[in-house]
Parts: structure tokens; C-alpha cells; sequence
């Protein structure tokens, strides 16, 4: 009896930063229930616990846990540190605009760092289980957040859907698993693909019908066409910090399981989910481009671009190469920043009464809010992919290591939408600078936003101009190393 | 240790502009006097470049290595050769005097203004100092902001319009190359150094691809025709300093990217595609100048005498013989000169009239002789008089062209008869007959707009008069371009005997 009661503590040392996780998110709820006063501290004790725990991961040896089910490689390592600064940024943030419409404290911090515990199991997943566990563990708290404002119809229906449309897409989820589960006989990641290496499974129409329902799924989380269509709505109802937050966070998850169940688990198969990306990353790039140009709240633009990029980041997982990966990682970290930095304004920007999201409420912002308007500005150009920001440098990778894939007339295609994308990102810039303004709108900077605003330029000038650092670690990455 | 002079020059123009960010907006005059400062620090930091240069070999100079994404072999490399180092002198200069005349013609913005044109000057400079591909690239492309900026913000009542439009065409032109940029990386051993992709040989079926992914952008901001069309509005809704900076160095960023990837690197798809490219030109030079007479906008006029200058340029650098690609590297210069020099008399005119229809004027010579002077003597290095700095370049052009293909000079001297006159034409229109109500008691130039016209008067007729200045610094460099053009030296010399016949 005591053999199997006997714990081995070292076991636990890869999870050891998701526990801490954990604690934080149960000590902030403890925070609201029985220190009401002293709420205004939550964001911060949320941000202070993801640094700590960003600070671990980075050191955290490579290594593996529970029989290869939990995985702490470089890979997941990276995968980790952009969910992490994406939780981080949206709490500096969230601590500005929760000054201004404030309920729910406890829950809304700790539901968020719930879902950061679920991305951050989803990057290590080895195993279908695992990455199913923290996949609804993520989505579910998402769910949650995006329907804060129960108040608001608009909110609560964005909810539903993104709901509705979550539980479906996990179904087939699970669908495509047992589908693997029943051909391969493990749901071990690495041993699935040492099957499928294997050749035996090669024309199995069952196979090849479990990669399509657990290739749409993916899609489905991380926004790609044609199961986009929650994503407008979703994005314009959530309560802006969460947009923001469902744009870079989970969808850095979601990227993180796609590549690895195609790279690890289905790596025989490039040929055919390779071509069948690249068709969807095609489509996802024209619909998310073209419909962005006619939009004219700028929340629902970012949500169009949001789905835009998820096109682009696809780039990289089609090429089924480990340059291919690196560069989707490297254009996740920085697609984190201009997109945290986009909404960050346009947080900055809103009023109680007004949430200012149209375009036309950006009239002569360079006039009224010069800072405001310069790093929109900044944000805007990122976006477009020009250099010297960051936006460029990931769009570069994303295009090189999909030429080197052979992907030739994907790449044309990309670069003819991202020039699309280039009229209605500086539609915005043109707003603020070239036409007068209309209202004068106040604005004040706490300190979250202004941190924020801060972490976001440094990360869209810094990897614009020094992204030797990032690259590098991003190209030495391997999968379960 | 040497000093760094490239990377100074440069960086120092964009730590210039951060400083500027420190005044306080509403301190207009120490904004335009610092800006001037800065530009002007500049040109002194850019003439060590002139006198240290070392005329006797093609190599590059000055160099800079360090590196920059090592995990792609990405460096941050410069060095200038012969033909680099006039266009970074040029655009010293020409930012100095573009801060001049915007002195008292940008009022709104003033600070964002010069912040701009600073921050322009620094990626301009960068673009001729780059070594590295994918550097280049970074530099080429970081121009579109501040250049979409200064057109969309203090451009003409259709800025809109035209700033969008420049910034689209130069975009998807720009993006194409990226795409030939990478495939060059991946066929070439993956390297981005220009120079030692121009030591290998491709293909010629690659050569072609990649000849077009850099047509896409060099023709595109050239501007060769068929795909001219953002220019005139571009040049026409732009602010004066735009308009100038335009004509004076960006536009010949496109030439120079022919003469410095497309030449040495696809040397084959160069010789190739040599005819259909002189035949674009001719297009251009004739094209650019029927449509000049049929103009009514001052602006848009000279805009298109551009297209019909650039013409002459990519025909020189295209007729690929030493003579015809001098003039055509002269000749960037001279047009930047001369192009430049009448856009800044435009933006003093305009500055006193608010109207650029060529109707509203009229009898200028009486109310400004001086500034009547200026302007002629700009019209007539513009025709390319002798004496003046038009006449060597379009002569060498025409000598080069005439010795590759008789055809083509007969073409190119018809482009120069319809400059002639629409010039000509133009210098009366405004000039003489009656006396328009209109300008009937306008200012005479003041000591400022003066000063900013005289150094291009100096230098049309310095070029004009000893062009060798400038010729011997690009001899070897060239020579050096048409052996690699040309694969062996051998080749080149049986086309320079041929012009001593």
C-alpha cells in the first residue's frame, strides 16, 4: 500500500507554476469576498502573480510530467509567456475601465486567471486529454467573462453565442479524438504521431475524417474561416479589455494545440492539411481583409483584422515546418502587442456613457489627444506590417518560412490582402490626423492603461527594431525539447 | 576606431526629431529654428563623405557590420560606393532647403511637421547606405509613414485622395518585392548581402521572377510609365517641402534600386529585358511630355515633366553602356536639382497667390523680376541648355543610347523638343503677357526664399560647367555595374571601343 501512496514531490515541479497560478486566482476571490475595501488592489495582484509566474516559466526546465501528458518544452515555454503578458496586459487594463463600470471585481479577475491556467495546460498539453482539460477550462471561463455585463443585451448575447458555438466546436472536438483515439488506441500526442509515422494508417479515410473534425475545431477557437462567424459579434459585445483579451490569449492557445497536434501528432500528413490551410488561410485573409473595409465601428474592424491575422498566423503552421512554427510564435508574441496597444486606446478612449467605438468619434483625435493619437498611430501602421515596427518583422517571418514551404501563390495572396488591410488601418490614422475634430473627448491615463500603453510600444519598437532576441529563441524552439 | 560616419548620419537625424518632441508645441519659432539646425549639422556631417571618399576603386566604403537577427543572417551592414554617396549628399541638401521653404508655409502642426521631414531624411539616407536586403527594405518602406503623413496632413485640398493613393501603389509595389527578396534568400544561400548576391549566378527563369517582384517596386516609385499615376497627384496635393522631397530623392530611390539590385544581381534578365524596358521609357520621356502641354495645374505640369524626366533616367541606366548610364545617374541628380529647385519656386509663388492654375497668372516679371530670373534659369537647365547641368546628362543619355540603338536616341531627342516647349510655353504663361489682376502686387522674394534657391543655382551650373566633379566619383562604380552586368571585362571594353569610333 505505501508504494502506491508514495508521492514522488519532483513530479509536480513542470506544474508547479500553473499551481501557483491556481492559488493566486483563489486567493483573489478570498481578496473580494472578505476585503471588500481594498478591491481597487485585485489587478494588481493579478499582475504581480502572472509576472511571478511568467518568471518561472522562463526558468522552468524542459522536461515532462505525468507519463509525457504535461509537457514543459521551449515550445510550450513561448507559448506560455505570450498568454501570460496577454493576461497581464488585459488586467492593466481592465484595472482602468473596471474603475469606470466596476462590478464583480473577484470573479472577473479570477476568471480570468482561471483561463490563463487553461492556456497555459493547453501549451503543455502531450496529450489529448490534457488539452481538452485545458481548453475548457480556458473556454469556459472566457464564456463567463464575456457576459460580465449582465446587464447589457448586448454583452449577454455575445455570450450565448460564443457559448453556443464553443460547445460545438469542442463536440467535434472530442469527436475527431475518439475518432484518433479509436484508430491509434493512445491519446498520447507524440505516440499518435509515431503511429500515424508508422504508415499503416496512411489511407484511412477514418483518420483523415478525425484530422478534418479536430482541424475544424481549431479553427473554430483560433478564428479562422469559415468558422468565423462568432467572432464579430463576440468581439463587439464582449466588454472591451476581454475583446482585447480574446484576441491574443486564447488565440495563442488555441495555435499552440493546432501546431502541436499537426506537427507532432499528424506530421506524415503535411501534404493534406498543409494545402487544406492554405486554402482556409487564404479565405480567412480575404474575408477578414475585405469585410474590415466597410466597418464602421472600429471594435468590429479590429474583430475583422482579428480574424485577418489569424489567417496570416496560419502561414506559419502550413508550411509544417519548424521554421514555420517560429515564425507563427514570433507573430503571435508580436500581434499581442499592436493588438493589446489598439485596444488599449480604444479603452482609453471610451466613457461611461459613450463607449466612442466609431470611427467618426476618431475625427481630429490628433488635435484633442496627441499621445493618444500618435500611438493609435503606431499601432495602426504595426497592423499594416510596415517597418521599422514589429508588425513588419512577423509578417516577414510568417511569408519567408511559407515561401521556403513552397507556398508560393498563398504568399502572393497574403500580401496582396495585407495591402488591402493597409486602407482601412489607415482609414483610422487618417481620421485623427486629417480631419477636424468633432467633439472634445477627456481623457485620463491610470496608471494600468498607461502601463499598458507603455508595455505595448516597447514591445511593437523593440521587436521592430532589436527582434534578433526573439527570433532567435523562437527558431531554436522544438517540439518536446 | 573609426567613427561610424553612416550610422551618424543616419541616426542623427531621427534623434534630432525625437528631441523635437521635447519642445512645447506652441514654440513655433525655436521648432523651425532647431529643425533647420539639425538639417543643417547634417550636411556638415555628410561633407566628410565627399572629401575622404576614395574615387580610385569600386568597392564599398565607409562600411558598417554588425549583426542583427543572427538566427536568419540578418545584418545591419552599410557602405556607400560612388553612386550612393551623391544621393546622400542630395538629400542632405535638399532636406535643408525643404525645411527653408516650409518655414512660413506649414502653420498648423508645426512640430509633427518637421518631426516628420527629420524622421524622412534618416530612412532616405538609410535606403542609400544599405547593404543588407532586408535592411533596405526596413529603411524603403519606414519612408511611406512620414512621407504619408506630410502629403495627408499639410497637402492640398485633395490630400486625401493622393496620399492614400501613393501610399497603396508604393505598398503593393514594395510588398511584391518582399516576395523576391525572400526567394532570392532562399535560392542564394541564404544571405540578404547585396554584395554577395550580386556574385552569384541565378538562373535566368528565377532571374526573370525576381526581375519583375523588383520591377513591381522600383517602377512603381521611378515612376515609369504605365504606372505613373499616383505621381501627379501626389506631387500635386503634397506641400512644397513634400513636393520637393518627392522629386529630389524619393522617385530616385526607384533608378537607384534598378542600378543597385536589379543590374548586379539579375544581370541576365537585365540584358534580357533591356529594349522592352528603353521602350517603356521612350513612353515615358513622350508620354509624360505631350500630356505636360495639356495642363492647366502649375504643380501637376512639372509633376508630369517628372515622369518624362525619369523617362530619360531609366532609359540611360537601360541603354547598359558606361556613357548612357552616367548620364542616367547624372541626370537623378540633376532632376532632383533642377525638379526640386522649380517645385520650391512653385511653393514661394503659391505661398503669395494660393493658386497654382496657370491661368491665374501672368506679367510676373514685372511684379518679381528677381524671382523671374530664378525661375528661368531653372526653366532653361530644365530644357537642358549648355552651361546648365540638364544639357550633360541628357547628352550623355542621348550618346549612350544612340551608340546601343540609333532608334532610340532619335525617340528620346523628340521628348527633349517637347520639353523645350512645354517649358518654354510655361515660362511665358506665367511670366510675361498682361499683368494678371491677380498678382498684380505681389512681394518680391525675401532673403530667405533667396537663400534657399541659390545653392541649386550654384549647383546647375557647377555640374554644367565641370561635371566631372561629380562623374569621376561614379566612374569605377559603374564600370564595375556593367561588368557585372556584362559578366567579363572584356565585354565592356568592346562596347567603350565602340564609342571611341
Amino acid at each position: 500500500m505505501m508504494d502506491t501512496a508514495m508521492i514522488s514531490w519532483t513530479a509536480f515541479e513542470p506544474i508547479l507554476p500553473e499551481i501557483l497560478l491556481v492559488c493566486i486566482a483563489l486567493a483573489v476571490i478570498g481578496l473580494d469576498l472578505f476585503a471588500e475595501k481594498q478591491r481597487q488592489l485585485l489587478p494588481w495582484l493579478t499582475v504581480l502573480g502572472c509576472v511571478t509566474v511568467l518568471g518561472m516559466v522562463a526558468g522552468v526546465q524542459n522536461g515532462s510530467a505525468f507519463n509525457g501528458m504535461f509537457l514543459t518544452d521551449s515550445y510550450a515555454s513561448f507559448f506560455k509567456i505570450i498568454c501570460l503578458l496577454g493576461v497581464i496586459m488585459t488586467a492593466l487594463m481592465s484595472e482602468h475601465s473596471r474603475r469606470v463600470e466596476g462590478e464583480m471585481q473577484g470573479e472577473y479577475y479570477g476568471l480570468m486567471l482561471f483561463s490563463a491556467v487553461g492556456m497555459l495546460i493547453m501549451a503543455s498539453a502531450g496529450d489529448l486529454m490534457i488539452l481538452y482539460l485545458g481548453l475548457e477550462l480556458m473556454a469556459l471561463s472566457v464564456y463567463c467573462l464575456v457576459g460580465m455585463h449582465k446587464n447589457d443585451p448586448r454583452t449577454s448575447e455575445a455570450a450565448m453565442k460564443y457559448f453556443l458555438m464553443g460547445g460545438f466546436a469542442s463536440a467535434i472536438l472530442l469527436f475527431g479524438m475518439s475518432l484518433v483515439y479509436g484508430l491509434t488506441g493512445t491519446t498520447n500526442i507524440a505516440k499518435i504521431g509515431a503511429i500515424t509515422a508508422s504508415g499503416e494508417l496512411l489511407h484511412n479515410p477514418a483518420l483523415m475524417a478525425a484530422l478534418g473534425l479536430m482541424i475544424v475545431a481549431f479553427c473554430f477557437k483560433v478564428a479562422v474561416a469559415p468558422f468565423h462567424f462568432w467572432v464579430p459579434d463576440v468581439y463587439e459585445g464582449a466588454p472591451t479589455p476581454i475583446t482585447a483579451f480574446m484576441s491574443v490569449g486564447p488565440k495563442a492557445a488555441g495555435f499552440a494545440v493546432f501546431g502541436r497536434v499537426l506537427m507532432s501528432g499528424f506530421p506524415q500528413f503535411n501534404d493534406q492539411w498543409g494545402t487544406l490551410l492554405a486554402v482556409l488561410a487564404l479565405l480567412t485573409m480575404a474575408i477578414g481583409n475585405i469585410t474590415a473595409l466597410s466597418q464602421r465601428s472600429i471594435k468590429r474592424m479590429l474583430a475583422y483584422s482579428a480574424i485577418a491575422h489569424a489567417g496570416y498566423a496560419l502561414l506559419g503552421i502550413l508550411s509544417g515546418t519548424a521554421e514555420g512554427l517560429s515564425a507563427t510564435m514570433s507573430y503571435l508574441l508580436i500581434y499581442g502587442f499592436m493588438n493589446m496597444g489598439a485596444f488599449a486606446v480604444l479603452i482609453l478612449l471610451s466613457a461611461p456613457g459613450n463607449r466612442h467605438e466609431s470611427l467618426d468619434d476618431y475625427k481630429g483625435l490628433a488635435k484633442t489627444n496627441p499621445v493618444a493619437a500618435i500611438l493609435m498611430l503606431i499601432f495602426m501602421f504595426s497592423l499594416t506590417g510596415i517597418p521599422p515596427t514589429a508588425g513588419f518583422i512577423g509578417k516577414f517571418y510568417l511569408l519567408k518560412a511559407a515561401l521556403a514551404a513552397g507556398y508560393t501563390m498563398t504568399v502572393i495572396g497574403a500580401v496582396i490582402f495585407s495591402a488591402i488591410s493597409a486602407y482601412f488601418y489607415l482609414r483610422v490614422v487618417r481620421y485623427m490626423y486629417m480631419s477636424e475634430p468633432q467633439e472634445q473627448l477627456d481623457i485620463s491615463y491610470s496608471p494600468g492603461i498607461s502601463a499598458v500603453l507603455g508595455l505595448a510600444l516597447l514591445g511593437v519598437i523593440g521587436l521592430g527594431l532589436l527582434p534578433g532576441a526573439m527570433i532567435g529563441r523562437a527558431a531554436s524552439v522544438l517540439l518536446g525539447q | 576606431m573609426s567613427v561610424p560616419l553612416l550610422s551618424t548620419l543616419i541616426f542623427f537625424p531621427v534623434i534630432g526629431a525625437l528631441s523635437l518632441l521635447l519642445v512645447d508645441g506652441k514654440e513655433v519659432r525655436t521648432i523651425r529654428v532647431m529643425a533647420l539646425i539639425i538639417s543643417l549639422i547634417e550636411l556638415l556631417l555628410a561633407l566628410p563623405l565627399w572629401f575622404l571618399f576614395d574615387k580610385s576603386t569600386y568597392l564599398m566604403q565607409f562600411t558598417e557590420q554588425h549583426a542583427w537577427i543572427p538566427a536568419l543572417n540578418i545584418n545591419y551592414s552599410l557602405g556607400i560606393d560612388g553612386i550612393s554617396i551623391l544621393f546622400i549628399l542630395l538629400s542632405a541638401l535638399i532636406t535643408t532647403l525643404s525645411i527653408l521653404v516650409s518655414w512660413e508655409s506649414i502653420r498648423t502642426k508645426v512640430k509633427e511637421f518637421f518631426i516628420a521631414v527629420l524622421l524622412l531624411e534618416g530612412a532616405m539616407i538609410g535606403v542609400f547606405c544599405a547593404l543588407d536586403f532586408f535592411l533596405f527594405y526596413i529603411f524603403w518602406e519606414a519612408m511611406l509613414i512620414p512621407m504619408f503623413l506630410i502629403i495627408g496632413i499639410w497637402g492640398g485640398p485633395n490630400r486625401i485622395y493622393a496620399t492614400v493613393k501613393f501610399f497603396l501603389y508604393t505598398l503593393i509595389g514594395s510588398l511584391l518585392m518582399l516576395i523576391g527578396i525572400i526567394t532570392l534568400y532562399a535560392q542564394g544561400g541564404h544571405t540578404f548581402d547585396i554584395l554577395k548576391l550580386a556574385e552569384q549566378t541565378f538562373p535566368i527563369k528565377l532571374q526573370m521572377m525576381l526581375f519583375w517582384a523588383f520591377f513591381a517596386a522600383f517602377a512603381v516609385k521611378v515612376p515609369m510609365w504605365p504606372v505613373h499615376t499616383w505621381l501627379p497627384d501626389a506631387h500635386t496635393e503634397a506641400p512644397t517641402a513634400g513636393s520637393v522631397i518627392l522629386a529630389g530623392i524619393l522617385i530616385k530611390m526607384g533608378a537607384y534600386g534598378f542600378l543597385r539590385f536589379s543590374m548586379p544581381i539579375l544581370p541576365d534578365a537585365t540584358q534580357a529585358m533591356m529594349i522592352p524596358m528603353i521602350v517603356l521609357s521612350l513612353i515615358g520621356i513622350i508620354y509624360g511630355g505631350v500630356i505636360c502641354l495639356a495642363q492647366t495645374d502649375l504643380k501637376r505640369l512639372i509633376a508630369y515633366s517628372s515622369v518624362s524626366h525619369m523617362g530619360f533616367v531609366t532609359l540611360g541606366l537601360y541603354a547598359l553602356n558606361p556613357q548612357s548610364v552616367e548620364g542616367g545617374i547624372l541626370q537623378m541628380i540633376n532632376h532632383g536639382v533642377v525638379t526640386g529647385a522649380l517645385f520650391l519656386c512653385i511653393g514661394m509663388v503659391y505661398e503669395r497667390t494660393h493658386t497654382r492654375v496657370i491661368a491665374d497668372y501672368g506679367g510676373l516679371a514685372t511684379t518679381m523680376p528677381v524671382f523671374a530670373s530664378f525661375f528661368l534659369l531653372f526653366t532653361l537647365a530644365s530644357v537642358g541648355l549648355p552651361g546648365t547641368n540638364g544639357f550633360i546628362g541628357e547628352f550623355l543619355i542621348l550618346l549612350g543610347s544612340f551608340i546601343t540603338r540609333p532608334w532610340i536616341a532619335v525617340f528620346a531627342a523628340t521628348g527633349l523638343i517637347l520639353g523645350a516647349w512645354y517649358m518654354l510655353w510655361l515660362y511665358q504663361r506665367l511670366f510675361f503677357n498682361a499683368v494678371n489682376d491677380k498678382v498684380l502686387n505681389l512681394p518680391e522674394l525675401n532673403r530667405r526664399e533667396i537663400i534657399t534657391l541659390v545653392p541649386m543655382v550654384l549647383l546647375i551650373f557647377w555640374i554644367g560647367l565641370y561635371p566631372n566633379a561629380l562623374l569621376s566619383f561614379m566612374h569605377e562604380s559603374v564600370t564595375h555595374l556593367l561588368n557585372q552586368v556584362y559578366g567579363t571585362p572584356e565585354a565592356i571594353s568592346q562596347v567603350s571601343t565602340l564609342i571611341m569610333r
